[in-house]
């Protein structure tokens, strides 16, 4: 802390005051934007009370630095598809954490002497976790941008191998902080430290499959926050240990939600190596039983003269990209007199709150979202339930205790009078497991593309007297 | 007390008090939430200011560069996709 200057340190109090009270305003979607507004002045007067208080000495590589920054994304931001927002999430929560690993690491530098004590430590903490969660987060978004395999990378012996690593890390920081005694450069010991972290940072992430996105995209998030705080320590500064502390909680919350959303453990996600061909689950009769079809022309019909249905959509809706159309199908359904709403499950898409964002992208009131426990009980009086592109989180199976999703929580589409399941083809679902739904009396299988079965049923319901 | 004791002491009631606000958001904002999240651990380029304005030598003022650059992507790049994203929820 700068006692010396203490309007500094009264500028740097206003600026958490800020994130707080920015953050609270996000318990509202009508309030929401306010906050994050005041969050960015937040962040602005930390910025402007640093630079003030800092004695810069030299202007330039600075400037470069805040203009290649701000570039790079504001382009980004202004350019990405709702669609990709957890390839964006994940790609920035590597920035940050880069940044506060970076921060460390020049403290480092500056003194590599730096020994055992409080400094040392926290340089090490900042170091780790900032890197880790650097290199974890461009796999994540490597993984959800399709630039390497989704599914799980497993391979005998990887959590003990992954064990061993994270021992090799510990033991590295410790002697580049003087512990031992041995006799190499603090400086080269360190550099180790840092290349071995930013592997565990790859060995982390490797093995989580692409519906576990969701844990691991949050636990970087939090991650991120954690490397801040650390960073804050290293510097002597509040301000960046509040905010850093804020956001830890905020990524810590999420992914217990989201764990909770699967009925997993952390441990199971982080190292369960859940999904794509799972050992142990006859795959050999998935869809080879027969099933109801139907086709545009028969949807149209089965929504268009009820009173209620319930729209179910899921991380196809958001690969095929149909979100616009779908709004379209509920609107035309909406004026015919139908009550439409919109079930949301936790684990939907690919991050917390991915299939609101499209729906909101695709001009869906946010007040016809409903969340798992808000709606559950209303699907026995569902006249007709639409599930678009979503599988496991609707699978009866998970009432099964002897099923690998045992206990997940579920969307009870099946308790519907009429469910209609939009879908490319039979093929299972992340968990790898057949879906009993799609077998129903009560069920209707319309296969296609969502975006191009939706458009149809767009026309059809047009159609209709 | 020492200043370590002091963060740690404003560490933790920094982690209750985002405990107790965060919780309360809705599903329906979590994406926000998290991308807004991410623009705020952005303040590292408080962090990177200081340690760029007195860096000594390339290797420690390419190090502060570096990070002022990834910071301001997080801080720029977050706060208006957040807002841009906060802008499509509406009500009907």
């Amino acid at each position: 802390m700068n006692l010396e200057h203490p309007l500094i340190e009264v500028a740097y109090l206003l600026s958490a005051i800020l994130f707080v009270v920015g953050l609270k305003r996000l318990q509202s979607p009508a309030t929401a934007r306010g906050g994050n507004a005041l969050a960015s002045l937040a962040m602005l007067v930390a910025i402007v009370a640093t630079i003030v208080d800092a004695e810069i000495l030299s202007w330039n590589g600075i400037l470069v630095g805040v203009a290649l920054g701000s570039l790079i994304g504001g382009v980004a931001a202004k350019r990405v598809q709702m669609t990709e927002m957890p390839q964006l999430v994940g790609i920035f929560n590597g920035f940050g954490g880069g940044a506060s690993a970076l921060v460390a690491i020049a403290e480092f530098v500056g003194n590599p002497a730096v020994g055992a004590g409080s400094t040392g430590v926290t340089i090490m903490l900042g170091t780790l976790i900032g890197a880790v969660t650097f290199t974890g987060s461009f796999i994540a978004f490597a993984k959800l941008q399709g630039l390497m395999t989704g599914n799980p990378i497993t391979f005998p012996g990887q959590n003990a191998f992954n064990a061993f690593v994270f021992l090799g890390v510990l033991a590295l920081g410790a002697t580049a902080m003087g512990i031992g005694g041995l006799a190499v450069a603090p400086l080269t010991l360190f550099w180790a430290f840092l290349g071995a972290a930013l592997v565990l940072g790859v060995l982390i992430v490797i093995p989580i499959g692409g519906a576990d996105m969701p844990v691991v995209i949050s636990l970087l998030n939090s991650y991120s926050g954690l490397a801040a705080s650390a960073a804050g320590f290293v510097i002597g500064n509040m301000v960046l240990i509040i905010s850093g502390a804020l956001v830890g909680a905020a990524g810590l919350i999420l992914t217990m939600l989201m764990c909770k959303g699967m009925n997993r453990s952390l441990a199971n996600v982080a190292f369960g190596g859940f999904g794509g061909e799972v050992a142990g689950v006859d795959r050999s009769q998935i869809g080879k039983r027969p099933v109801r079809r139907a086709d545009a022309e028969a949807v149209a019909a089965e929504l268009g003269y009820v009173n209620s249905v319930v729209v179910v959509p899921g991380y196809g809706l958001a690969v095929a990209q149909a979100q616009h159309e779908l709004r379209k199908v509920g609107d035309m359904l909406e004026d015919r007199g139908v009550d439409v709403k919109y079930a949301i499950h936790p684990v939907a898409g690919r991050m917390p709150g991915h299939m609101n964002v499209l729906l909101a992208e695709a001009d869906v009131s946010y007040d016809k979202l409903f969340d798992l426990d808000e709606i559950n009980d209303d699907f026995s009086n569902t006249d007709a339930v639409l599930i678009v592109g979503a599988n496991d989180v609707v699978n009866p199976a998970a009432r099964d205790p002897a099923s690998i999703i045992a206990g997940m929580p579920i969307l009870d589409v099946d308790r519907a009078r009429r469910v209609i399941v939009m879908k490319r083809s039979l093929s299972p679902g992340f968990a790898g497991i057949d879906n009993d739904l799609f077998y129903l009396d009560n069920t209707l299988m319309f296969f296609g593309d969502a975006k191009e079965s939706m458009s149809d049923l767009v026309r059809e319901v047009r159609e209709l007297a | 007390m020492g200043e370590l004791m002091i963060g740690l002491y404003v560490f933790v009631l920094a982690t209750l008090t985002g405990r107790e606000v965060i919780t309360k958001v809705p599903p329906t904002l979590h994406t926000p939430l998290m991308s807004g999240a991410n623009a705020i651990s952005g303040i590292a380029i408080v962090g990177a200011l200081v340690v760029a304005g007195r860096a000594e030598g390339a290797l420690q003022t390419g190090l502060g560069i570096a990070a002022i650059a990834m910071a301001m992507i997080n801080v720029v790049g977050g706060f208006m996709v957040t807002d841009r994203m906060l802008g499509m929820f509406r009500k009907r």
